[in-house]
């Protein structure tokens, strides 16, 4: 299979490459820098050029588009342009290149609205609900790519749930450098169950999608490793694994998500370069549930996770040599 | 009308009918205009068994029946269910007339006739409509197949006055502003739901009644209530509360006790006219039960019980036999399990009996007595010639004072020598001994005897404070007399003392009535109520004595054993046993302060040989030890038999003891209110059992506590869970499924007190008692507990048991005790661990990260977490899919000062409520206590 992997230089976008090439597959990558991914062909540019995206998707049989804007601030604008325009773009052209098979791949944050998420299933993408642009915007992309589903053009959403591993800057990373510079707030009690999702698992839960794309097209799935963990307990153990200190600020979840809210209008007047040390998001992330019902995923997939947050979190241990 | 929203009702329902007046009240001629709900459109062709005919009451309308009317046509077997709004009340006609009781009951009649109802009819009335739906149903005899009661009343008891609620409804002063002028009446009755009615609900409610006008009939129906026999509807209610005890169709009562009106002796006195009534109290529901429990659910689940396939006339199932005993509402008439033959039958005094001229010991209290000056240190000895001679004046005095077979008797007296003899003598006349234990907490006590409704209360002066307090129910007897102030404060009648003294010289035994049926009801004991309000449990003279013989074959207890009498209820049965009991000197509200010098003092004054102790008394006593000195320990030498019940009882403990009492064997028995003893093991057993289960070498050994083998007598089973956790129906008892744990046993109980949903539930395994817990049986015929049904968790790959992997958490370093609980919606549950630790924390938390660690290591290598084999694999047997399964991670970790527990052994886990807390932390809510 011909496979064209959008966003292959990220972290999960390298380890779908790699998974692809090891399984036998032909791939082709598609994002503005090189994907470092040895055996994959890397056709540079950006989702915002109709030339470059045409010509990534010729003679592909399946793509699994990442491609995105990631971040938690922003101008909406600049999320519009790559996740939705880029989207649509991308699926027009594929549709015309005689593409069979798109696996989008998503995030639970479609259809999270800020109350917790307790065992349930995927949720509809919601633009208008959904908290923050990044959210917003891969909701309004997930609709369009679900509503390009047809016979001949299967298209399948995926969303893996907090992707992390050894060099994930997204989350350890940031996590860690906090943690080192004390500046890491525990927010509420810490109790929050939240799922994540190892590495590995979201790229093998995506590579099963395109396996099952008789079953899985029209579908949006939520993929997660099925091991809900306390949100305090798994940020001390990533702290632990990356030898940084554990938090020791706490910081009641009502009072982070209210300054969250202000620190995000504060940042979109005046962006600066860096992420914003808070936002609403990313308050309600931390502070409330979110685990989800995987038996309809694993089901359609045929697929369970291989690595345990346990052995991931040794791994990372052993990433870090601590 | 019919504009305004009514949330639950479905627009099909509502019509109005005109119906041609037959009423005193009414001229010749005239006709007025019903509102009814009816839900005959909804039946989609298909016949119904009967129509279910809703009366409402004061100040409601047919609003209140909604969920029946739903789940009538729903149902597989459908009913037509028809709920009226009464003339002047809800949609229907304001008639401008006063209507009184007589003319309500012709005006229903009226109604059926026009609707031109026929087949068979079960009549429901709430409030003032039931003393309404019952005189229709006498005089529509014809027709009738079953009457539905919920709070109402029938009959105004001249002893107690009308409920202080309604005096003030009535008074002059009050009731036209109360009722009519203004709304209070309604918006006070609305205010009786628990918890309270959504406001969209409440809305409905007063729909109909927005202004003065059209609230005359509020008022008339608060001023139709007979007050006296001089009232205009005082003969119309007699009727009605005579004739329905000549009816002779099923009858359901379903009740919430937190009514300010209708209170529980409207509902005794419904019982007695109504005796094989099934009966449901909704312990925590109030007045507006429709609104606070599914009573729907509830009339179906009976109207399938009692109709289904019914016919005219045959579809009345109860007959003229089963009306005899005065417990008959809880007596399965249709499913009645096979008892032992009647010839077996020893009564439970026999022994007592024969030994009447006996001068040996029969019972020895070791607690001092009197006051001051005055105390009494020695032990108080009765022999069984005492015994015998204080058990018949007794008797003769209870008699005297009015207690008769069937009456309900309250002891609320510290267990010894005056407890035993009241028992007997209650046992002998055929009254029903209420046994409700300081145990269950003073307020879960004072829901006991209230829901028990005992005919007298006999006790100590703290117990008759308490019955005033709380306005129990009851003749209130004292044990010794009171001064006249007390007495007349605390309403006590007489005193046993004068009871007996008065025996000795009157009547004398010849006034006995006979020896009672040994199938009539001869106790209410108490669940502890450990997770919600305590039940009681009903036994027949012929299980309390099969109690007995089973205790005497399992332990070899013969007459001339010597017992201390450390726990109910086996401390009671020493005397029918033969054998000498001794009750130390203990506080039996806190077991846990029993010390080693008082059981030694306690086993020398009798030489005992046997020994019943809670395992918290015994644990006290384990750690009291070092205070015995060389004669205390070689009175406790002679002990042969230890045992520990009430509790689950650890190894370790038994491990312990074997050292202070080492000439015992140490059994604890496995069992409960509704039977006990079922199995049984000794300490030697539950370690070979435990070895095999390390070992893994036998099939189905281990997940959970060991409790033994069935003891003579008594065959138990398990009724394996399904996926989602639930008991299926086809009994197993293979090794290694688990499920939930059934009983069949010559003494197990009669049935639970006023609680017929519970006892239907529990009877749904044809002759079988299901016990609630969950467990298994290995290869070599043992049974393993593993926890309570209603905690079984129900994961993505399985369901899981607590107990396992409680006792492995437990096993960890730093954790003094463990419950295993369910997250989440039923089905995706994770499990969650919450602990108590060592030292105890201050608050509740997240563990912390060391303590989490060493929890996911020691879960991780053990299956102590894995999904149980559910169904009967076919073969072979022991491919238990257990072992193929993985296990299901922890998902955290919490830790509080300490676990909700019983008050009776504070040892048993509200595992529920921990779910409902641990499931609100643990998605990012308060983290308060649990």
């Amino acid at each position: 299979m011909r496979v064209l992997v959008t966003g292959a230089s990220g972290l999960l976008g390298r380890a779908v490459a790699q998974r692809l090439l090891d399984d036998g597959h032909a791939v082709r990558t598609l994002q503005r820098r090189s994907s470092g991914v040895a055996g994959a062909v890397d056709a540079l540019g950006s989702l915002t050029d109709d030339d470059a995206v045409r010509r990534a998707v010729r003679d592909i049989d399946a793509v699994v588009h990442l491609a995105a804007k990631v971040s938690f601030a922003g101008a909406a604008a600049d999320f519009e342009a790559v996740n939705v325009e880029g989207t649509r773009r991308l699926l027009a052209a594929a549709q015309r290149a005689g593409v069979r098979d798109v696996v989008f791949v998503s995030s639970p944050s479609v259809a999270h609205f800020g109350s917790s998420i307790v065992g349930a299933g995927a949720g509809t993408a919601d633009p208008v609900r959904a908290r923050g642009n990044y959210a917003r915007t891969k909701a309004a992309a997930e609709l369009l790519a679900l509503a390009a589903d047809a016979p001949g053009f299967r298209v399948a959403a995926v969303r893996p749930h907090i992707v992390w591993g050894p060099g994930d800057t997204q989350l350890v990373e940031r996590v860690l450098d906090r943690a080192r510079s004390g500046r890491l707030p525990l927010l509420g009690h810490g109790a929050a169950l939240i799922d994540t999702t190892y590495i590995d698992n979201a790229a093998s839960a995506i590579t099963a999608a395109l396996h099952r794309m008789d079953l899985a097209h029209g579908q949006a799935l939520v993929v997660t490793n099925g091991e809900p963990r306390p949100v305090g307990e798994l940020i001390q153990q990533i702290c632990a694994a990356g030898g940084a200190p554990a938090p020791r600020l706490r910081v009641p979840g009502a009072l982070a998500r209210a300054a969250g809210a202000v620190v995000e209008v504060a940042w979109s007047v005046r962006p600066g370069q860096d992420e914003p040390p808070m936002t609403r998001f990313l308050a309600e992330q931390l502070s409330t549930a979110h685990w989800f019902d995987q038996q309809h995923t694993r089901r359609v997939l045929d697929w369970v996770p291989e690595v345990s947050l346990d052995e991931g979190l040794q791994r990372l241990r052993d990433h870090y040599g601590a | 009308m019919v504009a305004d929203p009514w949330p639950g009702v479905s627009a099909s329902w509502s019509r109005y009918i005109d119906v041609p007046s037959s009423a005193g009240i009414d001229p010749a001629g005239t006709s007025h205009r019903w509102h009814i709900l009816d839900n005959a459109g909804e039946l989609n062709g298909r016949t119904p068994v009967g129509t279910l005919l809703c009366v409402h009451g004061n100040p409601t309308w047919s609003y209140l029946w909604r969920t029946v009317l739903a789940a009538g046509a729903t149902t597989d077997q459908p009913w037509r269910v028809i709920a009226v709004d009464q003339l002047d009340m809800g949609y229907s006609e304001r008639t401008g007339t006063f209507r009184r009781l007589a003319d309500r009951i012709t005006d229903l009649g009226d109604l059926t006739a026009a609707l031109q109802l026929t087949g068979p009819v079960v009549t429901a009335g709430h409030d003032w409509g039931g003393a309404i739906s019952l005189g229709w149903a006498l005089a529509h005899q014809d027709q009738l197949a079953g009457i539905v009661l919920t709070n109402t009343a029938v009959w105004q008891p001249p002893q107690y006055g009308i409920p202080p609620a309604l005096q003030l409804a009535l008074h002059p002063a009050v009731h036209s502003w109360g009722t009519v002028t203004t709304p209070a009446f309604l918006q006070v009755t609305h205010a009786l739901a628990h918890p309270a009615l959504a406001p969209e609900v409440r809305k409905a409610f007063r729909a109909p009644y927005r202004t003065a006008s059209r609230r005359a009939g509020v008022g008339n129906f608060v001023a139709d209530i007979p007050v006296g026999p001089e009232h205009p509807s005082y003969a119309a209610l007699t009727g009605v509360a005579d004739g329905i005890r000549g009816l002779n169709v099923p009858a359901l009562l379903l009740w919430g006790p937190r009514d300010p009106v209708f209170s529980d002796r409207y509902l005794r006195d419904l019982i007695c006219r109504l005796p094989a009534a099934r009966v449901h109290r909704f312990e925590g529901a109030g007045h507006l039960l429709h609104e606070d429990v599914d009573v729907a659910a509830a009339v179906l689940d009976w109207l399938d019980d009692t109709q289904s396939g019914a016919s005219m006339p045959d579809g009345k199932l109860m007959t003229d036999t089963t009306r005899h005993a005065s417990a008959a509402e809880i007596t399965p008439t249709t499913d009645v399990i096979e008892r032992a033959p009647r010839s077996d039958f020893r009564p439970l005094g026999a022994e007592l009996e024969r030994r009447r001229d006996e001068k040996s010991p029969a019972v020895v209290d070791m607690a001092p007595r009197g006051t001051g000056r005055k105390t009494t240190t020695a032990p108080r000895i009765l022999s069984w010639a005492q015994l015998h001679r204080n058990v018949q004046e007794l008797a003769v005095g209870l008699t005297a004072a009015g207690v008769r077979p069937g009456s309900r008797v309250s002891l609320l007296v510290p267990p010894g020598s005056e407890l035993t003899a009241l028992i007997y003598a209650c046992v002998r006349l055929g009254a029903v001994v209420v046994l409700a234990d300081a145990g269950l907490g003073p307020k879960g006590l004072s829901r006991a005897v209230q829901g028990a409704g005992p005919d007298f209360v006999i006790g100590i002066e703290r117990a008759l404070l308490a019955a005033r307090a709380f306005g129990w129910p009851g003749v209130r007897i004292s044990l010794e007399p009171l001064p006249r102030p007390a007495r007349v404060a605390l309403q006590v009648r007489t005193s046993l003392l004068e009871l007996t003294a008065g025996a000795a010289t009157a009547v004398g035994p010849s006034g006995l009535p006979p020896l009672p049926d040994p199938d009539s009801l001869a106790a209410v004991l108490f669940t502890s109520g450990s997770t919600g309000p305590a039940k009681g449990v009903l036994y027949t003279q012929r299980q309390l004595a099969a109690m007995r013989d089973t205790l005497a074959a399992t332990y070899d207890l013969r007459a001339g054993t010597a017992l201390v009498a450390g726990f109910a209820p086996f401390a009671l049965l020493g005397p029918a046993l033969g054998a000498t009991s001794v009750t130390p000197d203990m506080d039996v509200t806190a077991p846990r302060t029993l010390r080693a010098q008082t059981l030694a003092a306690a086993v020398a004054a009798i030489d005992a040989t046997a020994v019943f102790l809670s395992p918290a008394a015994l644990r006290n006593v384990l750690d009291t030890a070092a205070d015995l000195g060389p004669a205390d320990r070689n009175a406790l030498a002679g002990v042969s038999l230890l045992l520990s019940a009430g509790a689950p009882v650890p190894a370790t403990l038994l491990e312990a003891a074997a050292e202070l009492l080492p000439a015992a064997r140490l059994h604890t028995p496995y069992g409960m209110t509704e039977a006990l003893p079922v199995t049984d093991i000794e300490l030697a057993d539950i370690l070979a059992a435990e070895a095999a289960a390390a070992a893994g070498e036998v099939p189905g050994a281990g997940n959970g506590v060991c409790v033994g083998r069935s003891v003579p007598g008594v065959q138990v089973a398990v009724s394996p869970l399904d996926a989602t956790g639930q008991p299926s129906p086809a009994l197993s008892t293979e090794a290694g499924i688990t499920g939930e744990i059934v009983v069949q046993a010559p003494h197990a109980k009669n049935g639970y007190d006023r609680l017929w949903l519970t006892q239907r539930t529990s009877d749904s395994v044809k002759g079988w008692h299901r016990t609630g817990d969950v467990g298994h049986f290995d290869a070599e015929g043992r049974l393993w507990v593993e926890g309570r049904l209603a905690h079984v968790i129900t994961t993505a790959s399985g369901v899981l048991t607590p107990v396992a992997g409680e006792q492995l958490a437990e096993s960890v370093p730093g954790i003094r005790r463990a419950a295993v609980v369910g997250v989440g919606p039923a089905g995706r549950q994770v499990p969650v661990a919450v602990v108590e630790t060592s030292p105890a924390v201050s608050s509740p938390a997240l563990a912390p990260a060391a303590l989490s660690a060493r929890l996911r290591h020691a879960f991780a290598s053990s299956p102590a977490l894995r999904p149980v084999a559910s169904l009967p694999v076919a073969s072979p047997p022991e491919a238990s899919h257990r072992a193929t399964v993985a296990v299901v991670p922890l998902a955290a970790v919490l830790v509080v000062p300490d676990l909700p527990t019983d008050i009776r052994h504070n040892a048993k886990v509200d595992r529920a409520r921990l779910s409902a807390w641990a499931s609100g932390v643990l998605a990012g809510g308060r983290l308060g206590r649990p």
